[in-house]
C-alpha cells in the first residue's frame, strides 16, 4: 500500500504512531507545541496529545537535553527536538559527557533511551550560524547512534526502532528535505543498522546520506546518460557505519566517491575513505575521492552559498575524473 | 541555638556514626592515594559530612540522588556498600561502577544513586528530568541534587532551576556552599553572593542552613522534603559548610589562609556533634570508642575487599559502550 506524502508529514505520522503506541513517549523542545514545530513537523500534535506530552520548553538546550536524559533514566521514552544542529552546540555537554558515557561509565547500570531529533544542513541562505552540517562530528562519539533519514520511508520508519533502542539515538533531518514529496510505501521494512543501495551500477560507487543523497542520485542519472553506471549508496546510519554494504559495492565497482555536506577536514567522508583504504586498498582501481563543502563559514549570498556546498556538477566532474 | 538532638537515641547516634563512616573512609582513601593504590582525582568531603548525613536521612530510601565528583559520602549514605566504593577507587570490577568510573563516578542503580557527575552543574538538568519522569508516571519520589556553590555560575544551574519551577517538579536542589569553586572564592567569581537570593529569582522556595550542624541540616531538609513531596514545587537549600582538605590531591592550597581553615575546623561537624551528644548524656567515652572501632572495622573490611578484588578482563574494554542485546536497559 502506498500513499502520497511529504517528508514532514511522514515524520509527523511517525511521532503520532509512537505517542499512540507507547504512553512513555513524549516530545519536548522549543516551539514543538503551540507553534507546531519550527519546520511544522509537530503541527496538530499538541491538540491531540496535550501539553504534558507535547511539551514546549524555554530556550535552554543544555537544560532540556539534560532533562531528557534524566527522564529517560526515570523510565520515560523522551523524544527531544533541538530545533537545529546549530543549537545542539549549546547541549554538547549533556549529549557527550552524559548520554554517551553513562552506560559504560556506570559499569553497565544505566542506559539512556533518549531520541534527539534535529534539523541539519545548509541551502536556505541562513548564513554561517544556521547552516552547519555537524552530524559527522557526532559520529566521533562512542555511545551514540547517528541516523540520517533521506527518504520518505526512513522519515516514517526510523523513529520507532530508535525509540526501541536502549541507547541514545540522534536523528538528523536535512532541512532541505522537509518538503520532499512522493509515494510512501507503508510496508517498507526500516531498520537502523544498515546502509542501502538506492541505485545499482557497476562503474563507480557514490556514497551519500541525508541532504546529499538526492544530489548523488541526480548525478548518477546524468552520468548514466554519459555512459557511466554509478551505484548510489545511502548510508542512512552514520554511526555505527555499515562497512559491509560499502565494501560490497566498491568490490563491484572498484571506484568510490563520497559526497558529504560536512567540511572536508576531519569529516565523515574522511572516515569512510580511511576504512575503505584499510580494508580494500588492493581492490581499488583509483584513489578514493570526495566532494565536500568548501572550508568556509557558509555565506549568506545565494551564489556563494551554492558554491560552498556539494553540487551535482561537481559530483559529475569528480566521477569523470575517477573513471577517466 | 540549634534544634534539640533528635530522638530516639539510636537515630541520634546513627547520625554521628554516618559522619564518622565518611570521615574514616576518606582518611583511609587519602592514605591509600599516597601509597598509589588509588589514582586519578580524589576529592575529599572531609569537613562537609553533616550536609549529606543530615540531608539524606531526611529523604526516603527510594528518592533519586545525584551528586558531584566529591561524592563518596553521598554514595555511602544512600546505601552503596563501603566495600564497593573502595573497590571502585581501586579500579576493581567489584567496584560499584566496575572500576570504569573511579572516585568521581560512583553509580548504583539499586539505591537510585545516579552518580558521580564530574562536570560542574551537570547533574542538575538530570535531576529535573528524573523528577519530570516521576511526575508523568504519577509517582511520589523526589530527585535530590547536590552541587557546590561554584555550579551556580554555570548556565545549567539557571536552566535547571527555571525548568523545575516552571513545571513545578519535585526536585530538591542541595547547594553545598563551601565558599570555594576549586580555588576561586565565591566573592571573586559571582556578582550575587547571597545564594538564596540568586535562586529566589526563579521563584523557588529557599532556606539557608548551617551545614556544620547535622541536626539543623536534618531538620531543614526534612521541612523542605515535606513541602516538595506535597506537590508545592522544587526547593533550594543552601548548606553553609567548609572543605577542610585541599580541593584534590594535587592542590597546594595557595588561595586560602591556614588560619581560616583552622577557624572552620573548630566548628567541625563531628567535633561539635560529639560534644552535644556527650553533653546530653547520650554518648560517653566508652560509647564513642566502640563506635570508632565499629567504623574502623568497616573501613578495614572495605580495604580488604578492594585488595582482594579482581581487574576487569581487558577483553571487556568495549562492553557496555552500547547496551548488549540480551542486557537490561535502564530499569
Amino acid at each position: 500500500m502506498s500513499q502520497h506524502t511529504t517528508y514532514r508529514e511522514a515524520l509527523r505520522e511517525a511521532l503520532r504512531e509512537a505517542m499512540l503506541r507507547d504512553s512513555r513517549v513524549f516530545l519536548m523542545g522549543e516551539d514543538v507545541g503551540r507553534y507546531g514545530g519550527t519546520y511544522a513537523v509537530s503541527k496538530g500534535l499538541l491538540e491531540e496529545f496535550g501539553e504534558a506530552r507535547i511539551r514546549d520548553t524555554p530556550l535552554s538546550e543544555l537544560g532540556f537535553v539534560g532533562a531528557g536524559i534524566g527522564a529517560a533514566l526515570g523510565g520515560m521514552r523522551p523524544i527531544v527536538e533541538v530545533m537545529t544542529v546549530n543549537f545542539s552546540l549549546l547541549a554538547l555537554d549533556p549529549i557527550i559527557n552524559t548520554a554517551a558515557t553513562l552506560r559504560h561509565m556506570s559499569g553497565g547500570q544505566f542506559s539512556v533511551p533518549l531520541v534527539l531529533r534535529m534539523a541539519t544542513g545548509a541551502g536556505r541562505q541562513l548564513a554561517a550560524q544556521h547552516s552547519h552540517s555537524l552530524e559527522g562530528w557526532y559520529t566521533h562519539i562512542p555511545g551514540l547512534k547517528i541516523l540520517a533519514p533521506a527518504t520518505l520511508e526512513d522519515a516514517r520508519g526510523m523513529l520507532w526502532p530508535a525509540l526501541q533502542d536502549p541507547d541514545p539515538v540522534l536523528i538528523f533531518e536535512h532541512a532541505q528535505l522537509y518538503n520532499l514529496e512522493g509515494e510512501l510505501n507503508q510496508h517498507a521494512p526500516v531498520d537502523i543498522c544498515s546502509a542501502r543501495v538506492r541505485r545499482e551500477g557497476g562503474d563507480l560507487s557514490l556514497i551519500a546520506y541525508g541532504g546529499t543523497l538526492g544530489k548523488a542520485l541526480a548525478a548518477a542519472e546524468q552520468l548514466a546518460g554519459e555512459g557511466i553506471a554509478a551505484e548510489v549508496i545511502d548510508l542512512r546510519v552514520l554511526r555505527p557505519l555499515d562497512d559491509a554494504t560499502i565494501l560490497a559495492s566498491l568490490r563491484k565497482t572498484r571506484r568510490v566517491l563520497v559526497v558529504d555536506e560536512g567540511w572536508r577536514s576531519g569529516s565523515l567522508a574522511a572516515e569512510i575513505i580511511a576504512r575503505i583504504v584499510e580494508q580494500a586498498f588492493y581492490e581499488l582501481d583509483a584513489a578514493p575521492a570526495r566532494v565536500c563543502s568548501a572550508e568556509v563559514p557558509i555565506p549568506y549570498a545565494k551564489h556563494l552559498e551554492h558554491a560552498a556546498l556539494p553540487q551535482v556538477p561537481a559530483i559529475v566532474a569528480a566521477a569523470h575524473e575517477l573513471c577517466g | 541555638m540549634s534544634a534539640p538532638v533528635p530522638s530516639p537515641r539510636d537515630f541520634a547516634l546513627g547520625l554521628l556514626r554516618d559522619m564518622l563512616r565518611i570521615r574514616r573512609l576518606e582518611e583511609r582513601a587519602a592514605e591509600l592515594y599516597g601509597q598509589g593504590k588509588i589514582r586519578g582525582f580524589l576529592h575529599l568531603y572531609i569537613g562537609e559530612e553533616a550536609v549529606v548525613v543530615g540531608a539524606l536521612h531526611a529523604l526516603a530510601p527510594d528518592d533519586a540522588v545525584l551528586a558531584t565528583y566529591r561524592e563518596h559520602g553521598h554514595a555511602l549514605i544512600q546505601g552503596v556498600p563501603m566495600t564497593r566504593i573502595m573497590a571502585e577507587m581501586y579500579g576493581k570490577q567489584e567496584g560499584c561502577s566496575r572500576g570504569r568510573g573511579g572516585s568521581m563516578h560512583l553509580f548504583d542503580a539499586r539505591t537510585r544513586f545516579f552518580g558521580g557527575n564530574a562536570i560542574v552543574a551537570g547533574g542538575l538538568p538530570l535531576a529535573v528530568g528524573l523528577a519530570l519522569a516521576e511526575r508523568m508516571q504519577g509517582g511520589k519520589r523526589l530527585a535530590a541534587c547536590f552541587f557546590g556553590e561554584g555550579a551556580m555560575a554555570e548556565g545549567a544551574f539557571h536552566e535547571a532551576l527555571n525548568l523545575a519551577v516552571l513545571w513545578q517538579l519535585p526536585v530538591l536542589f542541595c547547594c553545598e556552599n563551601n565558599l570555594y569553586a576549586m580555588g576561586t572564592a565565591l566573592a571573586r567569581s559571582q556578582s550575587q553572593t547571597d545564594l538564596c537570593a540568586k535562586a529566589a529569582a526563579y521563584k523557588i522556595a529557599t532556606q539557608v542552613v548551617d551545614g556544620m550542624d547535622v541536626v539543623a541540616v536534618h531538620q531543614a531538609t526534612g521541612a523542605a522534603v515535606e513541602q516538595v513531596r506535597a506537590g508545592q514545587g522544587p526547593y533550594f537549600l543552601e548548606y553553609q559548610t567548609y572543605r577542610f582538605r585541599a580541593h584534590s590531591m594535587f592542590d597546594p592550597e595557595l588561595y586560602r589562609d591556614k588560619a581560616e581553615v583552622e577557624q572552620w575546623k573548630k566548628r567541625g561537624p563531628i567535633l561539635a556533634y560529639k560534644a552535644r551528644l556527650n553533653a546530653e548524656g547520650l554518648l560517653d567515652e566508652a560509647g564513642l570508642a566502640a563506635l570508632e572501632a565499629e567504623v574502623e572495622q568497616e573501613v578495614e573490611a572495605a580495604v580488604a575487599f578492594a585488595e582482594a578484588g579482581s581487574l576487569e578482563p581487558q577483553e571487556d574494554l568495549c562492553r557496555d559502550v552500547y547496551t548488549p542485546a540480551n542486557a537490561q536497559g535502564t530499569p
